[in-house]
């Protein structure tokens, strides 16, 4: 008896379980902190800088990185490329809970979390790009959430309302892809309003473009980061059909990654001349610009098609790393560093460690969240009962 | 380069910005080829 609760014992004490158990009582104490004294006591944020880490992670990087979803639905169920049946589950969970975990973040940056419905059910905005951002989201999340169902229901034993939301599926999907294409440009069309404080080489009347075209390959690399992962820590977990289809997955998704990071390459390109901002170019800022754009743009990009051509997915997977860095960099410099470039540095924005530890917290969440759900539900092979479905 | 007036500014960087499309218009179908001629 005592040596089976010693077992117990141990099977909860795993490395992952402390480290994470740990960072979410330090993102507790940081919550009560945020609610109770307010944002300005946790975060280094002012007037010249009211949107800091919270929108330029949780919620870009967020969205941009969630983008598996729309992705890998819309390649299996629009396109019809079945062979990519086996990753829309695990993206759809991926996408599920990281806009749910933007939503989450929002209300720390927002604050009065009862409020959250007001934009969308009392006072519409509808002049506002943050008002279409928050509709779209609403909608998607929602989206996703029912996307999301047929493996919980299937893990509970509810066969006739799994099979009825399976119906929707392409309906799903399509909505999805609308939605996505709507607010990923848009998060990026939220800048089109501050011409004068972000730095010309970022500031395009092709931002929203960008940021449209950059959440695709964001998504893929995703999918292949995340299914490597998968792969190294719960590969247990993965049927027969995961596991002959994840190399397939890998070169496909990087072969398609690096054809549109190409062409974004190109139409940054043509931003800088459009604009006529290549005098920026030998600047200061202008050699980071040449670091996000060559260093994890193109160089992502090459590897990705030398990967797929040679059939090397460990190359693939390093790009899919590499690249998701590069979006987060895209990102963080859109919204933080070259936003306000001009102003001394003594104004500058940087985050108080409450806020990094909150963006820790919340990625923390997102992570057991997923091993809860995998570990539980069939996102990761086929439920036997169900097989004959597919 | 100097420019005078918005006609001179548009000239020349749309005059760029078209090169740039042309250049990417022929390596874009050159670079799937080069993804894709391995494909069984």
């Amino acid at each position: 008896m005592a040596q089976e609760q010693t077992i117990a014992q141990k099977q909860y004490l795993t490395p992952f379980n402390v480290v994470a158990g740990m960072i979410i009582i330090v993102g507790l104490v940081l919550t009560i902190l945020r609610f109770t004294k307010g944002i300005g006591a946790v975060t280094n944020l002012d007037n010249n800088n009211p949107w800091g880490l919270w929108i330029g992670f949780d919620l870009l990087c967020g969205v941009s990185l969630a983008a598996g979803g729309y992705v890998t639905s819309s390649a299996c169920y629009i396109f019809g490329l079945k062979k990519y049946h086996s990753a829309v589950r695990p993206a759809i969970l991926t996408a599920f809970l990281g806009y749910a975990l933007v939503v989450f973040a929002l209300n720390y940056d927002v604050g009065r979390p009862w409020k959250l419905p007001y934009p969308i059910f009392y006072s519409q905005g509808t002049s506002s790009l943050l008002f279409e951002v928050g509709l779209c989201v609403f909608l998607y999340l929602t989206v996703l959430f029912v996307e999301f169902t047929p493996a919980a229901f299937e893990w509970l034993g509810f066969r006739k309302i799994r099979n009825w939301v399976l119906r929707l599926t392409l309906v799903l999907t399509i909505f999805g892809v609308v939605l996505s294409t709507l607010h990923q440009s848009s998060l990026g069309a939220l800048f089109l309003i501050a011409p004068s404080k972000l730095h010309p080489l970022w500031y395009s009347g092709y931002l929203h473009v960008y940021f449209f075209i950059s959440s695709m390959f964001a998504g893929m690399s995703m999918v292949i980061f995340e299914g490597t992962l998968a792969h190294r820590w719960l590969h247990d977990k993965m049927d027969d059909t995961h596991l002959a289809e994840a190399n397939g997955v890998v070169l496909g998704f990087g072969k398609a990654a690096s054809f549109i990071m190409m062409g974004y390459f190109g139409i940054k390109i043509i931003g800088i001349a459009v604009d006529n901002n290549w005098h920026y170019l030998t600047t200061g800022l202008g050699l980071w610009f040449f670091v996000e754009l060559i260093v994890f743009v193109l160089f992502p990009a090459i590897l990705y098609s030398v990967g797929s051509r040679e059939k090397k997915t460990l190359l693939i997977r390093i790009a899919a790393v590499w690249t998701i860095l590069g979006i987060i960099l895209n990102r963080l410099n859109v919204s933080l560093i070259a936003f306000n470039w001009h102003l001394p540095s003594a104004d500058r924005y940087f985050p108080s460690f409450m806020e990094i530890g909150t963006t820790i917290f919340i990625i923390t969440l997102g992570v057991v969240a997923y091993k809860f759900v995998v570990t539980r539900m069939p996102i990761l092979y086929e439920h036997p009962e169900y097989k004959e479905d597919h | 380069m100097e420019f005078f007036t918005l006609h001179d500014f548009m000239t020349y960087s749309k005059g760029i910005t078209y090169l740039v499309m042309g250049a990417i218009l022929i390596f874009m179908p050159l670079y799937w080829i080069y993804l894709t001629d391995r494909d069984d």
